[in-house]
């Protein structure tokens, strides 16, 4: 009994995790599918949501929920400033020039934040003081509850934004062949902007919900989250957003199960196995199936 | 002069040192078929892209409806009315065919995240209306009872119907085919020959082809230009054209 209560236990805080990272993974994956750049500063829009909700929470004295907006708000449009500014002039650059961009943009934003916030680490004020459910004695805590609530939310939302909404049709247009698509009478820029508005907004929300979670945030936070969300999306297969909330839950409980079961020191090593054992055996992730160039 | 749909004037396009259009002066009337002949690597894609804001012209004015669109993006120009096909089919191949056709309904018009997110009342009685409207192209081109199928599980000369079907829901008034006879065999030609006269009438288009299969471009075009290293060197009636030496030189090489 002892040891199926210990496994749902690590299942149930490997999806608070997975979920978070899921989050993360979705804007990569977005990003990833309409203009084929790994956004590696993706990681660092993460670290700015982080801050914008913990000062939202501690200078104006926010609650959590309207902390979370102001931070999805501001961190979207900061995701499509950049995107105007750093990415579109290299539109039609190789994609070797953007990829070696955002890796700029990355340290950019890690070393200014730094300057302004100060590189030492922040006390997430806590948003919770100690509710917990306990169901079957397996503990659900206050902030996982926030986590898979808030993200659920989001999802649904998107979901529904992508298939139903004709911004999220010409979303999927654009990433089958930009080109075409501005043929048939779709402004790719505007939706490549959204793409990046949205995606850096769900990494703000996967930003202040780790802030609430861990209690403890600093400028170079985003660097293993970032890392690990890209993996989850290589798992998931990238470019495809259910695969990118698949391979974030699966990461986040490989981890958990790890951390709980072998030691927590080997908890980044697994998720590295991962990716590459993924890249080792199917390449194309979970989902992603087998293109082959045609020339 | 009011009929003129589509004019270029002195357009040309210059990629690094290569001239691949130059002093390209032409025009198509409201209703005209209009054909675009050349040898390979004569400059009609590049005349297509450039009609349809891909590429800049390098100088020169193009004119359609009356209006400059130089300087527009490509999304700007099909809202205007020109809709084209490729040489190399670019369907949405993941997308099944109905969601192909029924792309190009929904952007013809501006749209908005927020508009989208929030009428949604509008968006749905709007989307069974383009359901209707796509189902009906469809049919058109033979392709209703394939309608749930992705569009790159067709066959060959279905992708290429599609591909003109597709741009057809843009509601052009000006419809570019670029070889849409490409790969097809003689039957599937004449049935296409067909088809594309057909929805000219139906449609009340304006129509300028890209061809390499004469007999299809002889047959169904009013007046044919011929482009050869980027320059028009003849334009006329298709027996006008036939007869051209300057012609029968650039197709078959040498004196004629």
């Amino acid at each position: 009994m002892e040891v199926t209560h210990q496994v749902l236990q690590q299942l149930v805080n490997g999806i608070s995790l997975g979920s978070i990272y899921a989050l993360i993974a979705l804007g990569y994956t977005m990003i990833y599918g309409i203009i084929k750049l790994i956004n590696f500063a993706h990681g660092d829009i993460y670290m700015v949501g982080a801050y914008i909700g913990f000062f939202a929470i501690t200078q104006a004295h926010l609650s959590i929920v309207p902390a979370l907006i102001i931070s999805f708000v501001v961190t979207g449009i900061l995701g499509m400033v950049v995107e105007k500014l750093a990415y579109k002039p290299l539109r039609h650059a190789p994609r070797i020039s953007v990829l070696i961009t955002a890796i700029g943009v990355s340290f950019f934003l890690e070393y200014t934040s730094m300057y302004f916030v100060s590189p030492t680490p922040r006390t997430f004020p806590a948003i919770f003081g100690d509710v917990a459910i306990e169901i079957g004695g397996i503990v659900i805590n206050g902030q996982q509850m926030l986590i898979l609530g808030i993200t659920t939310i989001l999802m649904i939302v998107l979901t529904y934004i992508v298939h139903r909404t004709k911004t999220g049709k010409a979303m999927r247009a654009a990433s089958f062949d930009t080109e075409t698509a501005q043929l048939m009478g779709i402004d790719s820029d505007r939706i490549i902007s959204i793409t990046f508005g949205i995606g850096s907004a769900l990494a703000a929300v996967a930003g202040v919900l780790v802030g609430v979670y861990y209690n403890s945030i600093d400028p170079l936070m985003g660097i293993m989250p970032g890392l690990k969300a890209f993996v989850a999306a290589v798992l998931g297969g990238i470019g495809i957003l259910p695969g990118a909330v698949v391979g974030g839950l699966i990461l986040g409980i490989v981890e958990a199960f790890v951390s709980g079961f072998v030691s927590s020191t080997f908890r980044d090593a697994a998720a590295f196995a991962i990716l590459i054992l993924v890249l080792l055996f199917k390449p194309t992730g979970l989902f992603g199936k087998n293109t082959k160039e045609k020339v | 002069m009011a009929k003129e749909l589509l004019k270029a004037t002195d357009v040309s396009e210059v990629f690094g040192g290569l001239k691949a259009v130059s002093d390209f002066n032409f025009h198509i009337d409201k209703g005209e078929l209009v054909g675009l002949i050349g040898p390979n690597g004569a400059g009609k894609t590049t005349a297509f892209n450039l009609i349809t804001g891909v590429y800049q012209p390098t100088t020169g004015e193009i004119h359609f409806d009356g209006k400059s669109i130089v300087g527009l993006k490509p999304y700007q120009i099909t809202q205007r009315g020109i809709a084209r096909t490729f040489q190399n089919i670019r369907l949405f191949s993941e997308l099944t065919v109905l969601e192909n056709v029924k792309i190009a309904f929904h952007f013809h018009v501006k749209y908005g995240l927020l508009e989208s997110v929030f009428r949604m009342g509008r968006y749905f009685s709007e989307e069974e209306k383009i359901e209707e409207e796509a189902l009906k192209l469809l049919k058109i081109f033979h392709l209703e009872d394939k309608a749930d199928e992705l569009a790159k599980n067709l066959p060959y000369g279905a992708q290429r119907r599609l591909e003109i079907a597709r741009a057809l829901a843009a509601k052009p008034k000006l419809l570019l085919l670029d070889e849409p006879a490409a790969g097809m065999n003689p039957q599937e030609t004449k049935e296409l020959m067909e088809m594309i006269s057909w929805i000219r009438k139906e449609f009340g288009l304006t129509i300028l082809l890209i061809e390499h299969d004469m007999s299809l471009v002889m047959g169904i075009c009013e007046r044919i230009y011929v482009l050869e290293y980027g320059m028009i060197i003849a334009q006329g009636t298709p027996d006008v054209i036939k007869n051209d030496p300057e012609v029968i030189r650039a197709y078959l090489g040498g004196e004629a």
